[in-house]
């Protein structure tokens, strides 16, 4: 059984085919995230009605080379008591922890290649041949994955802001751990109620079950908490406190400069597509299309596509928060955290379990 | 709660299908307001005489001394202003400058005011000194580069040349000139009538400035009989602003 085991996990394909999707897909990511700071800086200019970037390359569009360019270029300047190990560490966390969830965010319906039917949109598995996964790992519980991992990314920030040896950033950090710890419950139990439609802590398994009725139908207040905690889990406005720059200058980033502020930084931009790729596949579909799949040129889009642009929405709309409204105080984010958002997580599952019990029975 | 929230984002979204108000400056420019205070300009008449007539109350008034005014005496032949004098050199230092404005107020014919222009950054400390030449308003018949200097015999050319190039000392250019002329060596603290030196280049060069001021030969141009015959007398007039000892990183 061990060798069983053994083959089945260690077989060279297999380790081929993960290790180019990894590649793949942070590749993916982090250009994802280098073009987000560009859309993150159009859509605010447009909002405050300028242009935006639009001096390097067409419309401006080689902004994210030129800003690598120089934070890379720049002098990394570090305070002088500093925690020497954790001061380098905890920017490069910053984007790992969400570069890991994105394993198991599935990008399309499982494929089946080398024979075996072709079932649909809503094919989990396949009969025979060799099923293609679009997520580098089939986890049968990748939604606890997903939550466990995310909550790594306060690390990061924590670390960041402590090891600086400043109080801005110790505050920062400080607040960090608090709002994401406050916000951490109501997004799992905003959760909780789509793997109770669904029956299931497997994406692939939420998103099929999707296929007739999408879940931000059937739990519209579970997607809004979600939004909620998501935005207040990426620290971005009106949930931004770590780095409230009129109280704690910039917050745990104070005292990183150069490209370890840029990792931060792109740390933040992967979070954002992370937790819109989770937003996309348990509320909006994952995958499926919004129109009916008999129409011929809609039945011919990908799923990969439809995927992309439900989270390039929802990637907007965060954008377009951010833009418009104002930081909350700090009270009032823990009031909303553990008074409002809380309860109404509940108060969900209470309601979505009772109606899925007395259907079932 | 939520009515506030929609208001916002209805008000953000609908913004975003504004045309943007941005300037694409300098590809596009928008004008000046007419009472915009931007870099100075000097007048002249209809009749293309300089309304500056080098009474220095500029100097005077500028409360950080960034105006420099060299008076010289009107050529009678050749009149470049209406009154007695003229403003042979006049220079502002632009990095000094406030724009406040007190210049044009104090100006008796009303020959200096200040202008649209705003972009003087540059890259060069010494360019951001601007001399007669620039300040002055163009005129069809005032001959390019030649205006006062035409009648000014010995030393002409030399004058002319500071003038267009202001990455010669101001200061040290103009003490050259005085003294290929032959006029009285140039004294520290007789220059404006409020007995202050042209602090234009800052105390550094005003002290070194002063130190030259007895050793009038220093700075003379060969050409000319009263000069001296040391051997720095070839030297060119020192740039405005000695180069910076780098700091030392700490």
């Amino acid at each position: 059984m061990i060798a069983d085991f053994w083959s089945a996990t260690f077989a060279p394909g297999w380790w081929v085919v993960v290790v180019l999707k990894a590649v793949i897909i942070l590749g993916f990511l982090t250009t994802a995230a280098a073009y987000l700071t560009y859309a993150e800086r159009k859509v605010a200019a447009r909002i405050q009605l300028r242009i935006g970037p639009n001096r390097v390359g067409p419309f401006g569009l080689l902004q994210p080379a030129a800003d690598a360019v120089k934070m890379l270029f720049k002098e990394n300047t570090a305070p002088a008591g500093r925690d020497k190990l954790l001061y380098l560490v905890a920017p490069s966390l910053a984007g790992a922890a969400a570069l890991l969830a994105f394993a198991v965010i599935p990008m399309s319906a499982v494929q089946c290649l080398n024979g075996g039917p072709h079932i649909g949109q809503a094919a989990l598995t396949c009969p025979s041949g060799y099923a293609f996964h679009w997520d580098i790992a089939n986890l049968n519980v990748g939604l606890l994955y997903i939550l466990a991992v995310t909550s790594l990314g306060v690390y990061s920030i924590f670390l960041g802001g402590w090891a600086a040896n400043n109080k801005y950033s110790l505050l920062g950090g400080l607040r960090s751990s608090a709002q994401l710890i406050s916000y951490e419950m109501a997004v799992a139990f905003a959760l909780i109620g789509p793997v109770i439609l669904a029956g299931s802590l497997d994406l692939e398994q939420i998103v099929s079950n999707q296929q007739h009725l999408w879940y931000v139908f059937l739990q519209p207040l579970a997607f809004l908490l979600y939004f909620t905690g998501a935005l207040a889990e990426t620290n971005r406005a009106p949930f931004d406190l770590p780095e409230a720059e009129t109280e704690l200058v910039a917050g745990y980033h104070t005292e990183y400069g150069s490209m370890r502020f840029g990792l931060y930084f792109l740390g933040e931009y992967v979070n954002m597509v992370i937790v819109a790729s989770i937003a996309t596949s348990l509320f909006l579909g994952g995958w499926l299309s919004p129109l009916p799949t008999s129409w011929i040129i809609v039945g011919g889009v990908p799923g990969v596509i439809w995927y992309l642009a439900k989270v390039v929405v929802l990637l907007f709309v965060m954008m377009w928060v951010r833009w418009t409204l104002p930081r909350l105080r700090y009270d009032r984010l823990m009031n909303l955290g553990w008074k409002v958002l809380l309860p109404l997580g509940l108060l969900n599952i209470m309601i979505t379990g009772t109606i899925v019990a007395l259907r079932a029975g | 709660m939520f009515r506030e929230i929609a208001q916002g984002m209805s008000l953000t979204l609908r913004t975003m299908f504004k045309k943007p108000i941005t300037v694409q400056w300098p590809e596009e420019q928008k004008p000046a307001t007419p009472r915009h205070r931007g870099r100075h300009i000097l007048h002249r008449y209809d009749n293309g005489l300089e309304k500056c007539i080098g009474c220095e109350l500029c100097a005077a008034a500028c409360p950080v001394g960034c105006i420099y005014v060299g008076p010289a005496e009107n050529p009678k032949d050749h009149p470049i202003s209406p009154g007695e004098r003229y403003a042979a050199r006049y220079e502002i230092n632009l990095m000094r400058c406030i724009f406040c404005g007190y210049c044009a107020e104090a100006c008796p014919t009303e020959a200096i005011t200040l202008g649209p222009r705003f972009d003087l950054a540059d890259y060069r400390r010494e360019r951001t000194v601007v001399t007669k030449a620039e300040l002055l308003e163009a005129w069809p018949n005032f001959e390019q580069g030649r205006g006062p200097s035409a009648a000014r015999g010995a030393g002409s050319d030399q004058r002319g040349r500071e003038l267009q190039d202001p990455g010669v000392s101001p200061r040290l250019a103009w003490d050259a000139a005085q003294a290929a002329r032959g006029d009285a060596p140039p004294v520290p603290g007789a220059h404006g009538i409020m007995s202050r030196p042209p602090s234009i280049v800052g105390p550094a060069v005003r002290g070194d400035g002063g130190d030259r001021a007895p050793a009038t030969a220093q700075a003379s141009p060969g050409d000319a009989p009263a000069a001296g015959e040391e051997p720095a007398a070839s030297e060119p007039p020192a740039p405005l602003t000695p180069a910076r000892p780098r700091r030392r990183r700490a």
